[in-house]
């Protein structure tokens, strides 16, 4: 039986830029940051209070992938194909407002849903997320 | 819109604000009356709206992002006497003290254990990275 999620990744166009977003303006920790070698490095970050998870920075334009599939995926991230994950916080309309002031860019402000208060930002790569305060 | 259908946020912002000016001035001698003047507020207002919004009173939250910046340096080799005075501590024995009560370890064990940690990464990187991630990345190969 599965018990739980321990990583997931997220594709980034730049690894460097991304870390910089995911820690000075969404407020997440770095968790690991390994070299590997002249053109690799596994780097992992997560939410403060959520230790267990490992969200992986992973750039599209690396040996992973071959040039085309490179090229197509940064497309994609880039066009705002992907919604990667739901964060969830304490007061949305603060987180909302610190974001914003720190230059994240939202497509939809808070509002009001079924199962709580939703807003959608984007990622410095274009991956799109919903910030959720639940019910 | 959002400001129609809540009309706290202006509320809100003061509040950031005042919280965005702690986190770029954590390492000078700030204290709460230039803190609350940031935000407008009365002191006694301006501590009860931010522990509504943050759950930590300012000192708190000033005391958090200062160890938090501390464990940052640290973790990037920096000397502890240095990066005591740059997180804004004036003695290294009340910097010690407190980043023991907050982290469970003094400064200078916490700089070794993750200097200890750093030569692992380095001598063993692929004992961090699941299998799966560092095969498709090509990495078990090297």
């Amino acid at each position: 039986m599965i018990s739980k999620m321990t990583h997931t990744s997220v594709l980034v166009i730049n690894q460097e830029s991304a870390c910089d977003f995911y820690t000075n303006k969404l407020g997440f920790k770095v968790i690991t940051d390994v070299p590997m070698g002249a053109d690799g490095r596994w780097l992992t970050v997560g939410p403060p209070d959520q230790p267990g998870l490992e969200i992986v920075l992973s750039p599209v334009a690396k040996s992973m992938y071959s040039k085309e599939t490179a090229d197509t995926l940064s497309e994609l991230v880039k066009n705002g194909t992907f919604g990667v994950a739901v964060f969830t916080c304490e007061n949305i309309f603060a987180t909302y407002e610190e974001m914003k002031a720190k230059g994240v860019e939202f497509t939809k402000a808070p509002k009001k849903e079924f199962y709580g208060t939703e807003a959608i930002f984007k990622d410095d790569s274009g991956n799109w997320f919903s910030l959720a305060q639940l019910n | 819109m959002i400001s129609q259908e809540y009309p706290k946020m202006y509320l809100y912002r003061r509040i950031i604000q005042a919280k965005l000016f702690i986190d770029t001035h954590y390492a000078d001698n700030i204290d709460l009356n230039i803190i609350a003047d940031e935000a407008y507020f009365s002191k006694f207002h301006f501590i009860k709206q931010f522990k509504n919004v943050y759950q930590k009173t300012p000192h708190q939250y000033l005391i958090f992002v200062r160890v938090e910046k501390a464990m940052d340096l640290l973790n990037a080799g920096i000397p502890v006497s240095e990066v005591c005075y740059a997180v804004g501590f004036e003695s290294l024995s009340s910097f010690s003290g407190l980043f023991k009560r907050v982290v469970g370890l003094t400064p200078s064990a916490y700089l070794l254990k993750q200097q200890k940690l750093k030569a692992k990464m380095a001598s063993a990187p692929l004992t961090f990275i699941p299998g799966c991630f560092a095969e498709k990345n090509g990495w078990t190969k090297k």
